[in-house]
Formats: structure tokens, C-alpha cells, sequence
């Protein structure tokens, strides 16, 4: 799927997130929230709501996994 | 994977797959959901990658729940025992002096088994980051109380609370770093909120900067949340860290010398040979001396010389050895040791063969040469039959009573210190029995004693002594 | 070419710089600390490091960090010091960290006092820390042997990947006598395990944590290949007297000096006696304890200590024909006279 890249967005990898929730927590803009469904591991893995993001990075550096969010802020 | 700045992802500096950790997965880390050791690593891991450093940067791994952090980082890794990070660091970083070598450990690591390490490792200003999580529990043993657990709070081994007065309090790293010296930079930060993360984030970063730049040793405390240990949520946990440990645990700058520190950088060791063999003073181990004894015809002489400490008994007995040496003989030279050395006495043993020497102790030495009465006392009776005693007469009043001995009584305490040399004594003793049994020209010790005493003026006073007894002797 | 009169505690060290080793981290403990001094001295000559650390944990630990850099390193300590290392040395063999560690054996147990003593004998060839492991244990028992193997053992310590110690004792450490020094310093390879903070050592893990079991099973398995290996290997002693003997002294460290003044004794009265003394005590000379026992009516094992060489003679002749010991303890040494006077 081709992405706008002029729209910020933030991606969570589902098998790589543990629900533990602190983007949810930590999201300036409410637009990270539980899935209420569980990735292979078993967790409630967060999901975006699909729009909304300013690409901020909080998100990132709030979650403990290396590699469970991605955020593409805008293109300069 | 990215190096696009706009997008932020997953950092080079941690591996694509962490095959380390196993093969069921590779791509989590074996972090509990919500625990701030992968916050810290994906900070340090972000500006390992943005200061360029990931070829030149060792990590050293320690034992607690980030035990496995080498997983994770590309880079060079070493996993250490509990608390010794900051000592094993040390030795990396002394070996690899171009390295950037970051320190990560936990509270138990850090504040309680390895206090020793970490306070030394900053007191000597060794050249490293060290990152402190302090999230105020042991992780990986299951829950129990940590150096840095608050006052009431239960833990496997504080089931009713930690007490003061049987615990004590929380012990205050970042503070008790920074009443050290060397310390270059000491800070204390926290995971718990957004403000806190972002601030965070910097100081890590700085933190490694202030090595890259050669400016000595930094430490950042970072408070951190452990759910598990916790047994709340990772947002109650935050919550918790916020309202208590930051209290406890005053977020903030400690030490910030970096503007004035003068940047060093150390050296690698010189390999080159001539370098090292003069290091050793072994480059030129050539001699002029020339030997004098006919070694097939020489008797094992096996010596003892005994008095006080003061009286230079040892350097004299070794300077004995050393002549031998330089005549091509076989020589051992031992101080006084064990039991034997007790009630005051100095003494020694030096042997001399033209044979390799086996024991080299004198039990029945074939000369006694004594500097004062005790130790005439003492070891006159372990003389061999038909052996030599030579006895310091300005300071022993008493007799030789053997009778199948050879006495010498010589002033050796009175020539010496009539020509200005008190300290030369015992050498005058070793001269005497040179003199008397000319196992050795007495006259050769002039030669080492050349060697031995850099102060010439002192070289020659020791050779006039040396001279005087040796006449005295030839005078009996 | 001139010899050096110099103290084996200090030819220990001159050796191992000759030998490329340029990084020490001590503790001061008596009768080893004239090796710390000896260390300080010449370090910083070349550019060498010496690092006087808190502890002998710490010390043994910096060596763990230097030598997983890549450098010759070596530490040193006595009894009570040694026994601190235990933890650390424990962790370079499961890591396979070349180094080198020097007992000077002193007199205990617990504080004990400074004077020599064998009786460390079971902690150090034994392994002293915990885990399936094992050492080479070099026992030096002269100055120049001091500096021989302070010369030779990163070589042994680099070919298995293995912890080499050097045991001996206060009197061997205090002991003067001439030293031959070689001419020659030996350059450090690189190896492809160490951490050097360079782009090609990046992947490189130092570690001895093995998490699953079946994988620390098979490296406990590689280790104990490599153990049998340097039996293999490894092996040096020296016979004194030996080929004829029919009483067999065996001895190592300051006991054999003076074991080789009572067979030089016992010979003249025409005994025919002889010295088997292990220059390695692990590897144990085996063979030769074998090859001597066949022919010996009396076998004796002379140590400052209770009995923990005799039970290595023992084992290595599989309890084939008695092993007397005699054993002074405490700081005492045996007479050369105490020795005879055990044969005739």
C-alpha cells in the first residue's frame, strides 16, 4: 500500500508490541489505544487509530520495544 | 531500520534479529511489558548511532535483568559478573583506550554487591558512561529488596515493609558519586513521564559524548520502572516512580565539570623491543667485569649474616650473591622468613657453589658472620665444625665459645663509622670474610659496589671501609 | 651476556613484559606484593598499565575486561587474596580468557601468617571457583623459572584459551638469584573472540553466560576437551636423579629445592634416591609419576602442606603402591637433614 508520505503516521508491529500501554498513556494527540484483540504472544496489542498523528516521536521513545513502533513524521 | 530523519524506527545500533536470545523469537526483547530497560536501551542504542560510534563502542553487559543486554546492541559486548561492570569496564577500557565502553547496570549490580566497583571505577575518573537503573527492586531474582527500595515498601525479603532500622534507608548513588572528584558528569533522570523521557534522552546522550571527547567519567542514574516487581501496571508503575521515587531520588544535575574538563586521551603501550628492554633495564647487559675464581676448585660456601634491622644485613648478604653471580657461579640469597625471623633479628642466607644450588636455606653454614649479640647468641651453635665466625666487636662483648670454630673479632661498626659510612657495616663484615678466606678477592667488591651506588662520593667511602678491613684482617 | 640478581617475585613480572603482557591490575597482599611493586615500576616506562584496584575482586575482574580486550594482563595475590579471585577466575575460564594469575602461596587457613606454605595447593589446581573447570598451573621453583614462565605462560594461556597460574610460594617469591632474561619481546596476536572497538571485532561476544542447558552442557563438554587436550599437551616436570631411583621424592615449589639437597645427601651415601618434581601440577605429570613409581621402593611426597600433592601422586599411579607423605605446615619448612632422615 502506497502511504502519503506528507501525512504523519505512526505503525505498530503487532508481534513485536506487549501491550504494556505507555504510548497509549503517552500519546499528546489520543490517537494510540488498545486493540482489545492479542497478537501471538498473547498481549493487547496498542493500535493507531489511523489518523490524527502529528508525528511527534513520544509514542517512541515512551515504548520499551526496539523495534514495535515506527513513526514517520512529516516529510520536510 | 532507517536513516531517514524522518522517520523514527528501530536504531541501527541494535541488531535486525536477536538470534542471541534464542530462536523462538527475535525480535521482542525478554524485557516485561512496560520495563524501562528498553526505554534506556533504545536511547543509548540512538545515540551510539547518531554520535557515529557503533564500530568503536564495547558494552559491558551485568548481571540482572539486563544481564542480556548484549542481545540487542550491534557492537562489541562483554557480559560481566554481578557489581564488577565498573572493575571488568575498566580493564576494557584500559585495554582499548580508543573504545567507547558504556557501563549498564542495575540497582543490586550497582548499589549493593558492586558498590566497591562503581565507587572506585568513579573516584579513579576511569574514561566511561555508566548507565544506573535504579527501579528500586531486584528484577530477575524474583522481587526482593534492592540497595535503592523505599522505607515501607514490601518486597520478597521485605514481606512487612522495609524498615530503616533493620534495612536501613535508600541508598543515594548519584549524590554519593559527586562528592568524588574525578566524576565528570553526574546526573539523575527518569523514564516515568513524557518530560522526563525527552530530558532523558539528551542526557544520555551527553553522557557518551563526554567520553567520545576523552573528558572522563560520566554517570547517569535513571529511574526506572519495573511492573513486575511492582505488581502494578507499567502506567501505575510510572505513576508510582513519580510520586515516590522521585521524591526519595531528586531528579537533577550533580556534578557538570564537562566545559572545564581538559580533554585525555590515553596511548597504547610501546611493542617495540628496544622500548621495552630499556623499560626492563635489560637493553645492554654487557660487562667489563672480569672474573678472578678458578670455579672447578671452589667450596660451597654457605653463609649466614645476622644482627638488627638497620644494619644493612640484607643488602650486604645480597651483594655477596652479586659477586658470585659476576664470577659465573651459582648463588641464592634468601632474607630471614618464618619463625625464625621473630625477636628482632635480621638475617640471611646466601649460598654459593659452583654446582646448582638445591635448598636455599643455610642450616649449617660454614660462616657466620654477626653484627650484633643476639644474634651471635642465637646462631653460634648451628655453625658446621671447622667453620668461620666473624663477630662485630664494637657492639659484642661477648666470646665464641665453640672450640672447633675459627674466630675473627673485627670493629666493624667502629671502622665504618669512623670513616663516615655507619649504614656500610655490614658490608665491612662481608669484606672480613673475604679477606679471611679469599673465596673471592675481596678486592672485587669494589667493582660491585661501583655498580651498586649511584653516588660516587658514597661508592668511594664504602671502597676506603672495604680497604681498611681488609688491611685489619691481613694485619692478624 | 650479564645476568640479573633479582627477586623471583619481581622476575615474574620482567618475563611477562618480555612476554607482551602490558596491563596489570593488583591488590598489595604479603608475600606477593613485590610483584605489584615491580609491576608499577616498569608499566609506566613503556606506556603499560598498572592499576592498584580496591579489591582483589575488583582486580581479577579488570583482568576479565583486559583480556576480553585483546591484551597480555596479569594479576597476582596470595592465600586470602586468592581466594577472593576464585569468583573471577571462575568466569574467565567459562569465558576462555587468556591471563595470567600468580599465587604466592602463604600460610593458612584463614589469615594464617606470611610465611610459605603449599596449601593452597587444592584450591588453585583444583579450580578454586565454582563450575566445571579447570586452570594451568605452572610451579616455578626458582627466579629464573619465575621469569621463564611469567615468559612463556600467555603463550600456553593464548593456545587453549585458558587462565594459566603460576603457584609458588613466599620463598620462591622472596628468593634471590641470577635470571637469564630472554632478548627478544613477543608481539600479541589479535584474535578473532576479543573485543577491540573496531568495526571487525563488533560481533564479538565475551561472555560465560549460557542460558540453555543442552548449550552449557556441550560448552562444559568442549571445555573438558580442551582439559584433556592440554594433558596431552602440556605436561612438564623434571627428573632430578630419577632414572635409577629407588626412592622417589616428589615435590614442587621451595620443597624441591630442598628434596634436591637431601637426594644430592642421600646419594653420597650411596641411597639411590631421586626427585620427580611437576613443573605442571595441572596437567599432572601422570606418566611420569607412572614411570617412576614402577621402579621405586619408596615413594614419598614432600609438601608444605597436609597431604593435597600426595593424593594427586596417589591418583595419577591409581593407588598401585603406597605414597608416603611428609608435610610441614604453618610456615615451617623441612630440613634437608628432616628429609634424609626419612629414608635412612
Amino acid at each position: 500500500m502506497k502511504q502519503d508520505s506528507s501525512v504523519p503516521r505512526v505503525e505498530i508491529r503487532i508481534n513485536e508490541c506487549k501491550g504494556c500501554h505507555l504510548c497509549v498513556a503517552a500519546c499528546p494527540k489520543k490517537v494510540l489505544t488498545p486493540s482489545g484483540s492479542f497478537n501471538n504472544q498473547g498481549y493487547n496489542y496498542a493500535k493507531y487509530k489511523g489518523e490524527g498523528c502529528i508525528g511527534c516521536g513520544i509514542c517512541f521513545y515512551s515504548c520499551p520495544e526496539p523495534g514495535a513502533i515506527t513513526v514517520y513524521k512529516k516529510e520536510s | 531500520m532507517s536513516t531517514n530523519p524522518n522517520i523514527l524506527s528501530k536504531s541501527k545500533a541494535f541488531y535486525d534479529e536477536f538470534t542471541r536470545k534464542g530462536v523462538e523469537d527475535v525480535i521482542t526483547t525478554h524485557y516485561c511489558p512496560g520495563c524501562g530497560h528498553g526505554i534506556l536501551h533504545k536511547m543509548i542504542a540512538e545515540a551510539v548511532a547518531d554520535l557515529g560510534i557503533q564500530d568503536k563502542t564495547i558494552l559491558i553487559s551485568p548481571v540482572g535483568c539486563s544481564v542480556f543486554a548484549y542481545y540487542y546492541f550491534d557492537t562489541g559486548n562483554v557480559q560481566v559478573a554481578h557489581g564488577r561492570a565498573p572493575a571488568a569496564a575498566t580493564g576494557v577500557k584500559r585495554a582499548r583506550p580508543g573504545s567507547i565502553v558504556i557501563s549498564y547496570q542495575g540497582d543490586g549490580d550497582l548499589a549493593a554487591i558492586g558498590t566497591a566497583e562503581i565507587v572506585h571505577a568513579a573516584n579513579r575518573g576511569e574514561s566511561m558512561t555508566v548507565f544506573f537503573v535504579n527501579n528500586a527492586i531486584y528484577g530477575m531474582t524474583g522481587g526482593q529488596m534492592a540497595p535503592t527500595t523505599t522505607i515501607g515498601q514490601k518486597t520478597a525479603t521485605t514481606p512487612y515493609g522495609r524498615k530503616a532500622e533493620n534495612e536501613g534507608y535508600p541508598i543515594k548513588m548519584s549524590e554519593l558519586i559527586s562528592t568524588l572528584n574525578a566524576p565528570v558528569f553526574v546526573e539523575r533522570v527518569s523514564l516515568a513521564d513524557v518530560p522526563n523521557r525527552n530530558k532523558t534522552r539528551n542526557v544520555v546522550k551527553k553522557a557518551i559524548q563526554n567520553q567520545v571527547e576523552g573528558k572522563g567519567f560520566s554517570f547517569v542514574e535513571v529511574l526506572s520502572a519495573c511492573p513486575s516487581g511492582l505488581k502494578k501496571t507499567p502506567v501505575e508503575t510510572n505513576e508510582w516512580v513519580k510520586s515516590t521515587l522521585h521524591t526519595i531520588f531528586p531528579i537533577g544535575n550533580y556534578r557538570d565539570n564537562t566545559a572545564n574538563a581538559q580533554a585525555m586521551f590515553k596511548k597504547d603501550p610501546s611493542s617495540n623491543r628496544d622500548d621495552v628492554l630499556k623499560a626492563l633495564n635489560l637493553l645492554d647487559r654487557s660487562t667489563d667485569y672480569k672474573t678472578s675464581v678458578d670455579k672447578t676448585k671452589f667450596t660451597d660456601q654457605n653463609v649466614r649474616l645476622a644482627g638488627f634491622g638497620g644494619q644493612g644485613i640484607l643488602s650486604a648478604g645480597s651483594t655477596l650473591s652479586v659477586l658470585a653471580m659476576y664470577e659465573g657461579l651459582e648463588t641464592t640469597w634468601i632474607p630471614s622468613y618464618g619463625p625464625e625471623m621473630r625477636g628482632g633479628t635480621s638475617n640471611c642466607h646466601v649460598r654459593v657453589s659452583n654446582k646448582r644450588i638445591g635448598s636455599p636455606l643455610v642450616e649449617t653454614p660454614n660462616v657466620l658472620i654477626t653484627m650484633n649479640g643476639p644474634s651471635l647468641e642465637k646462631f653460634e651453635s648451628i655453625v658446621e665444625k671447622n667453620g668461620i665466625i666473624i663477630v662485630n666487636s664494637s657492639i659484642i662483648d661477648k666470646k665464641v665459645t665453640r672450640k672447633d670454630v675459627k674466630t675473627y673479632y673485627v670493629p666493624l661498626t667502629q671502622i665504618s663509622t669512623d670513616m663516615g659510612v655507619p649504614a656500610a657495616q655490614s658490608v665491612a663484615g662481608l669484606a672480613a670474610y673475604l679477606a679471611i678466606t679469599k673465596v673471592i678477592p675481596v678486592e672485587k667488591l669494589e667493582y660491585i659496589v661501583h655498580k651498586s651506588l649511584k653516588r660516587k662520593e658514597l661508592a668511594e667511602k664504602n671502597i676506603a671501609i672495604i680497604r681498611k678491613v681488609a688491611e685489619y684482617i691481613n694485619s692478624l | 651476556m650479564q645476568k640479573e640478581f633479582i627477586k623471583g617475585n619481581e622476575a615474574v613480572v620482567k618475563g611477562a613484559i618480555l612476554a607482551g603482557c602490558t596491563h596489570y591490575f593488583g591488590y598489595p597482599i604479603t608475600p606477593a606484593s613485590e610483584i605489584a611493586h615491580a609491576a608499577s615500576f616498569y608499566m609506566p616506562l613503556f606506556g603499560g598499565t598498572f592499576i592498584q584496584a580496591e579489591s582483589e575482586v575488583s582486580a581479577i575482574n579488570m583482568v576479565y575486561g583486559a583480556a576480553g580486550a585483546g591484551v597480555r594482563c596479569m594479576t597476582a595475590s596470595s592465600g586470602p587474596g586468592f581466594s577472593l579471585k576464585a569468583e573471577g577466575i571462575s568466569y574467565l575460564a567459562g569465558a576462555e580468557l587468556p591471563c595470567v594469575i600468580v599465587d604466592v602461596m602463604r600460610a593458612g587457613p584463614g589469615l594464617g601468617n606470611i610465611f610459605p606454605e603449599q596449601g593452597d595447593y587444592n584450591q588453585v589446581v583444583k579450580g578454586a571457583g565454582h563450575g566445571n573447570y579447570k586452570v594451568v598451573v605452572l610451579a616455578p621453583n626458582s627466579a629464573q623459572e619465575m621469569a621463564d614462565h611469567g615468559y612463556m605462560a600467555f603463550d600456553i594461556a593464548e593456545k587453549h584459551r585458558i587462565p594459566v597460574m603460576i603457584l609458588t610460594d613466599a620463598y620462591i617469591g622472596q628468593m634471590m638469584e641470577p635470571v637469564d632474561f630472554p632478548t627478544e619481546v613477543k608481539k600479541v596476536k589479535r584474535f578473532d573472540w576479543a573485543v577491540y572497538g573496531d568495526k571487525e571485532s563488533r560481533q564479538a561476544l565475551v561472555t560465560s553466560i549460557v542460558m540453555s542447558a543442552e548449550l552449557l552442557e556441550e560448552h562444559n563438554i568442549k571445555l573438558n576437551k580442551k582439559y584433556e587436550k592440554i594433558e596431552k599437551e602440556e605436561v612438564k616436570y623434571e627428573g632430578y636423579k630419577l632414572d635409577d631411583a629407588d626412592v622417589v621424592f616428589v615435590a614442587y615449589g621451595v620443597s624441591s629445592r630442598i628434596v634436591m639437597s637431601a637426594v644430592d645427601i642421600l646419594r653420597n651415601k650411596n641411597i639411590k634416591a631421586g626427585l620427580l618434581r611437576p613443573i605442571t601440577l595441572f596437567p599432572f605429570p601422570k606418566q611420569a609419576c607412572i614411570d617412576a613409581a614402577s621402579k621405586a621402593k619408596k615413594i614419598i611426597a614432600v609438601e608444605l602442606s597436609n597431604g593435597q600433592l600426595a593424593d594427586d601422586v596417589r591418583l595419577a599411579i591409581n593407588c598401585k603402591k603406597e605414597v608416603q607423605h611428609y608435610g610441614r605446615m604453618g610456615g615451617m619448612t623441612p630440613t634437608v637433614e628432616e628429609i634424609v632422615s626419612l629414608v635412612e
